[in-house]
């Protein structure tokens, strides 16, 4: 089944990076088919950056989303600009602290980048706590296919700074999916 | 044995020549082709060669041509502008058979137009763009697999011919990333040397004359000028010129059947899509959704020179539709090698055509 996923946040959070070691995870280590695209050109500098991933058990032929089914949102911008009209159906990960809007479709609020400042005391694997969150929420991708492509993609030395993000990120979804049936 | 990526394009691109031995990159970074100077800047410097950023895009093609005569695979990368720049070398390299590899990651123009944006309207430039009688080689890659594949590809052809060859890419395909197969070795058609003593630009019955490769010992004359097989200047003599400007054209144009690399699905269609490059893609999930044997499908891999021959294997063929990023450039090549009706479907801007928006085309023809 073709699923389409997109994130937004702004620029620095490494929005770019999460799709990249999304599709890695997918295409190399789930043995499915994956695309990454993103935004390029003056919009996609300073303001709300946009990255979006395809991932499919066919080829991924048609390369661009046309009607995403999940969003990873990290900014009010990123939201307003990319995540504000999605179909009741979708599902969205959003960063709690930083988006203030919420969709209408079914959407976990993750406070990712509060977590990583105060629970990590480093605010810039927010993204990969993000990434987890995304795992444990919607199954997309294996925990081991995320791991071993955010262990790929991640400079040298910060192998468990990054590995005790995504954990906190897998528990952070779990539990607020279990907030939602509770 | 591969092994398992998830590349960009235009990564891909130059991998793909540094395993088929490209070991000059002459270049001045132009978006979207600037990644494939970025990776070729890392990489070369280690594996004993060389990466120059010259001033402009008229010495990134000059240094390529002078380090080709050094028998050195050579390349460069661009867009649009930097590639209208390029184009009175490029004429020089046709005319002096100087082998190279020039990549346009094509976005839209005129002049500096969308530099972010896909489009595939340099088609006509790459085979047209320097002046006078000529003919060129041109790959266009649908996938990032291709950009591998086909950007080394092009250095056979190169070699093989000893003609300009163009990796004719665009933005999407150069700037998505996806899974690439990456192979251990790639096939190398080494260049056909001179035979010490043999004129330098006298050719055998497939026109293409052995390589004199500069430091061998050959003393051999490069000239843009109209020259003799000696490669001396002879630019009033009306017969030298036409021997060598029909040589130059019939080397490209008599080898197109055995240089032809596409794809042929349902060819006993009656509405046969042709494409190539990024709308290929378009192409093929249109072909799948519909499932109908009457629509299929001609996918150029070579575009130039151009396989006339491969529209003839659709007998049934009421249409052709062909979809590009520009107004009908290789749509009006078709219909230049067909009696039946073919219908240019353009699409302008940087987007893809949807498969939604092809099978609604289609299906108005069946």
């Amino acid at each position: 089944m073709r699923h389409e996923i997109r994130f937004s946040g702004f620029g620095g959070q490494g929005i770019i990076l999460s799709a990249v070691i999304l599709g890695r995870a997918a295409a190399i280590y789930d043995e499915k088919y994956a695309v990454q695209t993103q935004v390029y050109g003056p919009e996609a500098r300073g303001g709300a950056s946009m990255s979006a991933v395809v991932i499919d058990d066919e080829p991924v032929l048609y390369p661009e989303v046309t009607r995403p089914d999940i969003y990873v949102i990290m900014s009010q911008e990123g939201f307003l600009k990319y995540g504000a009209r999605a179909p009741e159906d979708a599902m969205m990960i959003l960063d709690d602290g930083l988006v203030q809007d919420r969709p209408r479709c079914r959407h976990y609020p993750i406070p990712a980048t509060y977590e990583a400042k105060f629970t990590l005391n480093r605010v810039i694997v927010a993204n990969i706590v993000m990434l987890g969150a995304l795992v444990a929420t919607t199954r997309i991708v294996s925990r081991e296919a995320i791991e071993k492509a955010v262990l790929d993609s991640v400079p040298k030395g910060t192998e468990d700074l990054n590995m005790r993000a995504l954990k906190l990120g897998f528990d952070l979804g779990t539990r607020s999916m279990q907030d939602e049936t509770a | 044995m591969t092994r398992l990526e998830f590349w960009q394009g235009n990564i891909a691109c130059a991998e793909g020549a540094l395993a088929a031995g490209c070991r000059f990159f002459g270049g001045y970074p132009i978006t979207p082709s600037t990644e494939v100077a970025e990776h070729m800047a890392r990489r070369l410097p280690k594996i004993g060669g060389v990466f120059v950023q010259m001033e402009d895009e008229l010495a990134s093609i000059a240094s390529v041509i002078g380090a080709s005569w050094t028998g050195t695979r050579s390349m460069t990368a661009t867009s649009g502008p930097g590639f209208s720049l390029m184009m009175e070398n490029i004429g020089y390299a046709i005319m002096t058979e100087t082998p190279c590899v020039i990549v346009n990651v094509q976005r839209g123009g005129p002049s500096t137009g969308q530099p972010t944006r896909a489009s595939q309207g340099d088609m006509m430039q790459c085979r047209f763009g320097s002046h006078g009688d000529s003919s060129i080689i041109a790959v266009s890659p649908a996938s990032v697999q291709e950009m591998y594949e086909l950007t080394a590809k092009a250095f056979n052809l190169a070699d093989r011919y000893r003609v300009p060859t163009f990796v004719m890419a665009d933005e999407i395909i150069a700037h998505m990333r996806e899974r690439i197969e990456v192979p251990d070795t790639v096939e190398i058609v080494e260049r056909r040397q001179l035979e010490k003593g043999a004129l330098p630009f006298a050719a055998g019955e497939d026109g293409v004359p052995g390589f004199p490769t500069f430091g061998q010992g050959h003393g051999v004359h490069v000239t843009g000028l109209t020259h003799d097989e000696r490669g001396y200047p002879s630019s009033t003599d009306p017969g030298v010129h036409d021997r060598l400007v029909r040589r130059l054209v019939g080397k490209v144009e008599e080898a197109r059947h055995e240089m032809a690399d596409y794809e042929v699905t349902n060819p006993d269609a009656e509405v046969v899509f042709v494409s190539y490059g990024s709308p290929a893609r378009s192409v093929k999930q249109t072909v799948r959704d519909m499932d109908d044997e009457r629509v299929g499908s001609l996918r150029l891999r070579v575009v130039w020179p151009f396989p006339d021959f491969a529209l003839h294997e659709f007998k049934n063929a009421r249409v052709f539709l062909v979809p590009e990023l520009n107004l009908g450039q290789i749509a009006r090549e078709a219909a230049r090698h067909t009696a039946v009706p073919v219908v240019p479907i353009p699409e302008l801007g940087g987007e893809l055509h949807t498969p939604a928006q092809l099978a609604e085309i289609a299906e108005g023809y069946l």
